[in-house]
């Protein structure tokens, strides 16, 4: 494998179970390529948010190994855990904002987390407002933002601090398909950006909206892989 | 928070209070008659008695080991017993002691006054001699007892305001669980979160013990003028100093530092238990 072949995310054989109770996940392998456009298919309950949990990592996995970003992110001290989520962007289905916090503070959090200093954040918050197209609505609460404006701070938020990684849990799942097909190209402008980009979604028609999109197939707890993208180095974009 | 800590704080400052008070009473009233002793000359005939009691001063005064010997005067006596034995005539009847009060140099232990004693007899037979602490010693140890009482409230309050701001803390997780979990996900630090418990509890807790050293201040002011108005001298000697005042203010800096720390660890060993 080439260096530049070398993934940012490997699972080795993971299988995650809560308690005592059978494996939710079972021998997940896969790697994540940088620069790739990932979705995670499957249908309700095949494992889809355990697995993304495990991405961002909020959750240990019962066996196997994961490694991101060149570690292992299972044996790594809690207190390091900080940094690589840092790493990682999060779009929640459920979007997830903080309810007493404005649209700008919001999406201001994770560089106030990184330590950015206020008199930094103004610029990059309100380009990314503009960029989202909520650039009237930066004092707005999240309860009186539509369910579309929501979905689009949560990503702002989500890919502020250029993430190497983003991963969106059903991102579209509450928004008309025009919004849907809206957010799917700030997905794609990121990708290009150079973000590797993993979408959880059960929408087939979404998967048609990314050509260049590679498919993990979750069921039933099991990966299946209908494209090769995790058989074999990823395929390269028209041009690349 | 505040007002529980407000609460916590002028109780501390109470029995702080109290303790300091206590502790200036033995530490007095303890040095002062640790080194006395009281000769009571108890002849009947006063002539007689007067007599031995001046052969008794000027032999006391020769002692290398006695600092000062004064014969108490008998109207003093009479004042004593008065409580007793009245004003008038009865003192005519009743023959009363003549009274000694003696200062050694050092501690009027029982070998002090042993060897005092076989001087003693030699001039006055029916003389006896008393250390002044004898009759003190349970009366300081009851306050001894009292005054480590007050020091077992005060840790006692000190441990019940830190199991406050626990359940404050943890109450607060709870109910900021979900913000708490996005902040952790973005890349939060445990040591970040707890900060912003500690900056609120920090805020909480300062407010609330200026406002329990007030109360508890004004409290200990208004009791401290009470016990001066009875004029007894082993109570006047239980006033607060300067000192005792200076470490009176530094409780609610105690007890904000408490609840801080508290808040901290509440935080942190919640926290472990998210990812």
């Amino acid at each position: 494998m080439n260096a530049g072949d070398e993934g940012i995310v490997r699972f080795d054989n993971v299988g995650l179970r809560y308690g005592t109770g059978k494996e939710i996940l079972s021998d997940i392998s896969f790697t994540l390529f940088p620069g790739r456009f990932y979705f995670l298919t499957g249908a309700s309950g095949a494992g889809k948010t355990s697995l993304l949990r495990l991405l961002y990592l909020a959750q240990r996995p019962s066996r196997g190994a994961i490694t991101m970003f060149d570690s292992d992110v299972i044996t790594v001290a809690r207190d390091n855990l900080p940094a690589f989520r840092r790493r990682i962007g999060v779009v929640f289905q459920d979007f997830r904002l903080i309810a007493h916090l404005s649209a700008y503070d919001n999406i201001a959090l994770p560089l106030r987390v990184a330590g950015v200093r206020e008199d930094d954040l103004a610029e990059p918050v309100n380009d990314m407002l503009e960029w989202v197209g909520l650039g009237q609505r930066a004092d707005a609460r999240p309860a009186t933002l539509s369910g579309g404006e929501q979905q689009r701070v949560a990503i702002a938020r989500a890919v502020i601090t250029r993430p190497d990684l983003l991963v969106a849990d059903e991102p579209t799942g509450n928004v008309d398909p025009e919004m849907a097909m809206k957010l799917m190209r700030l997905f794609e402008a990121l990708n290009r950006l150079g973000t590797t980009v993993l979408v959880a979604t059960h929408d087939m028609q979404l998967l048609r909206k990314v050509p260049d999109g590679l498919i993990m197939r979750l069921d039933r707890g099991t990966m299946s892989d209908p494209t090769g993208a995790l058989r074999y180095p990823p395929r390269m974009r028209a041009g690349e | 928070m505040p007002w529980v800590m407000a609460i916590m704080v002028a109780l501390t400052v109470l029995a702080a209070g109290a303790a300091l008070a206590l502790n200036n009473v033995v530490g007095q009233a303890g040095g002062e008659l640790a080194a006395r002793a009281t000769i009571q000359v108890l002849e009947p005939d006063p002539a007689a008695r007067a007599a031995q009691t001046e052969a008794l001063d000027a032999m006391l005064r020769r002692q290398r080991d006695v600092v000062s010997a004064r014969i108490v005067p008998q109207a003093e006596v009479a004042e004593l017993l008065e409580p007793w034995l009245g004003t008038g005539d009865g003192f005519d009847v009743v023959p009363l002691p003549a009274l000694i009060d003696v200062a050694l140099a050092g501690e009027a232990d029982d070998s002090a006054v042993a060897r005092l004693r076989a001087k003693i007899i030699d001039i006055a037979p029916n003389a006896r001699i008393d250390a002044q602490s004898v009759w003190l010693a349970p009366v300081l140890s009851a306050i001894t007892t009292l005054r480590w009482m007050a020091v077992g409230l005060i840790l006692l309050l000190g441990f019940t305001a830190a199991a406050a701001v626990w359940l404050a803390a943890r109450n607060a997780l709870g109910t900021n669980r979900d913000t708490l979990e996005i902040v952790h996900l973005l890349g939060g630090s445990d040591a970040q979160i707890a900060s912003i418990f500690q900056r609120s509890i920090l805020v909480d807790a300062a407010i609330g013990g200026a406002v329990g050293l007030v109360l508890g201040g004004m409290a200990l002011a208004l009791l401290a003028r009470q016990f001066a108005a009875l004029d007894s001298g082993l109570v006047a000697a239980g006033g607060l100093t300067a000192g005792d005042w200076i470490l009176l203010a530094i409780l609610p800096l105690c007890a904000t530092v408490i609840a801080v720390y508290t808040a901290r660890m509440t935080v942190l060993f919640t926290l472990r238990r998210i990812l």
